[in-house]
């Protein structure tokens, strides 16, 4: 790889692992001394490289020179703070050595720490899930605008406001106890959760940013899967429901980034080796007592994995979304269970269950009630998707339901 | 909107009890879509539980009584709340009970508005 495309991709890998670590070691309240050597680690491997060529060992070379700036920054920061405040130890002080472990098994439990810090209820959810983009999958503070259809200056003060509440709250980067994973796991798997649901239906339309805020999202998840404390059943759940989802990346969206119906979409896109994954992780998460909304959640999306309609399909993607409803409401889950509704009772129960629901302001309620009515009354369906189109503001919604007009008059 | 209590009430104690295991088990799926499409109205403030047919009834002088019964021969089946606009709103939800054609009946109760 020249180094053009090699730098790059490791700083996407390495830049997250290294700056994890020394978090781990110092502190969130020297994560932007972390950030800055790390920035300027790579800083270096730019100009030598260039000069040098690409070293043996391109992520060793990171590490040692990470290693070295660290010390450096540190022996020349405690000679200053020595001589100003403390001329009595200054002889003493930095002769031990300080030692930064850049192991495989040292970078894992500090992105587990780092995904715990993180993850803080003390910050809003939308900057957890800024702040893990940042610190833990290696986002440039573009690429988040990017992806939350946003611009620079905003993700930075929402970042860097963020990490001083971390600071003023003294939150600690340290390995999770049992009772603070007990405590604090369901809290990791929202931001996840959030994370994976920032590239799945973001509006942005460039599909590879997406595709890499869903992997980054399982990848942190599989971190929790693979650390025996926070395998937990509900974490397994969310992974299995995140693989169904993602098996159907390819067959969801066409070339020019609109989405494409789930009835409409080409089965053979759907990736096989994600639903095996999922269905895998789904018989992990099936152990023990408790059902989370991830299970139930993961059940409907195995059911959408088969794609024929039998009455077994919708009477269990009913049956999910009733306990779902029951566990956490939500207007997209009250439509979806009418979706269901009409698939498992007909059109004409699930039109009475659909005016009960009064979402008067969502036009994805009055898609529905035109979908429900179209074959039944198209003129009263028209009408419902004249109002949805009216209370759309995104220009793929608005495409979509033109869509469905369109085909009155053809 | 208002909380209600919505208690079902069935007679769970003679032999001949309405409704019978059979009813019961039928009516388990129909009861799932009732609670379902209250919950996605966002109206179902605390889900039913499942209550066993044990019980205690407590009397005056510590009176400690074996049995799901009071003084009548129907007990409480299930227990939940939900909140409507009104007393109306509400009995048109507990309409939809499908337990109601097997001989239970729903009790619906409103909380009183605490005192300011």
């Amino acid at each position: 790889m020249e180094e053009q495309v090699l730098i790059p991709h490791l700083f996407r890998t390495e830049y997250r692992n290294i700056v994890g670590v020394l978090c781990y070691r110092f502190g969130i309240e020297h994560v932007e001394l972390a950030e800055d050597i790390v920035s300027d680690t790579f800083l270096s491997a730019t100009e030598l490289w260039g000069v040098h060529g690409i070293p043996d060992n391109p992520a060793g070379w990171l590490y040692t020179v990470a290693k070295n700036k660290t010390k450096n920054y540190l022996k020349r920061n405690s000679l200053f703070e020595q001589k100003i405040a403390d001329r009595v130890r200054y002889e003493t002080s930095f002769s031990e050595e300080i030692e930064i472990d850049l192991s495989h098994k040292n970078i894992t439990d500090s992105q587990l720490a780092v995904i715990f810090t993180v993850c803080n209820p003390v910050i809003s959810a939308e900057s957890q899930v800024a702040l893990a983009l940042h610190l833990l999958c290696g986002f440039g503070i573009q690429e988040i605008a990017d992806a939350f259809l946003t611009n620079k200056e905003v993700v930075y003060k929402r970042i860097n406001r963020a990490k001083e509440k971390l600071k003023s709250a003294a939150i600690k980067i340290e390995q999770p106890t049992i009772a603070e994973i007990k405590e604090r796991l369901d809290n990791v798997l929202t931001a996840l959760y959030l994370l994976f649901s920032e590239g799945y239906y973001s509006v942005s339309q460039n599909a590879t940013l997406r595709k890499d805020l869903c992997a980054e999202a399982m990848r942190l998840t599989y971190l929790l899967v693979l650390n025996d404390s926070t395998n937990k059943p509900a974490v397994n759940a969310l992974l299995s429901l995140m693989c169904f989802h993602s098996s159907r990346f390819e067959a969801r969206m066409n070339e020019n980034g609109e989405i494409i119906l789930y009835e409409d979409q080409d089965e053979s896109l759907w990736n096989r080796e994600l639903i095996e994954q999922g269905a895998h992780f789904l018989v992990a998460a099936s152990t023990g007592n408790e059902v989370s909304k991830y299970h139930l959640e993961a059940g409907i999306a195995y059911w959408h994995t088969q794609k024929e309609d039998t009455p077994e399909k919708w009477e269990n993607i009913l049956d999910l979304y009733n306990n779902l409803l029951i566990l956490e409401y939500s207007p997209i889950a009250a439509l979806n269970r009418t979706y269901a509704v009409a698939k498992s009772r007909g059109k004409k129960q699930a039109i009475v269950e659909a005016e009960k629901l009064k979402l008067t302001e969502n036009h994805f309620y009055f898609s529905l009630l035109g979908h429900l009515y179209t074959g039944l009354d198209n003129e009263k369906a028209l009408a419902h998707f004249e109002i949805a189109l009216k209370l759309a503001t995104s220009a793929s919604d608005k495409a979509m339901i033109q869509k469905n007009m369109v085909s009155f008059f053809l | 909107m208002q909380e209600f209590l919505l208690a079902i009430h069935r007679d769970i104690t003679s032999k001949d009890a309405s409704p019978s295991p059979e009813q019961m088990q039928a009516a388990i799926k129909p009861f799932q879509d009732w609670i379902g499409s209250i919950a996605a109205q966002n109206k179902l403030v605390a889900p039913p539980k499942r209550w066993d047919l044990g019980g205690r009834v407590i009397k005056k002088d510590n009176v400690v009584i074996n049995g799901p019964y009071a003084e009548i021969k129907e007990s409480i089946g299930g227990v939940f709340f939900i909140r409507a606009e009104s007393y109306e709103d509400a009995v048109e939800i507990a309409k939809g009970c499908p337990v109601l054609e097997w001989g239970a009946t729903v009790e619906v109760r409103m909380a009183m508005p605490s005192p300011q």
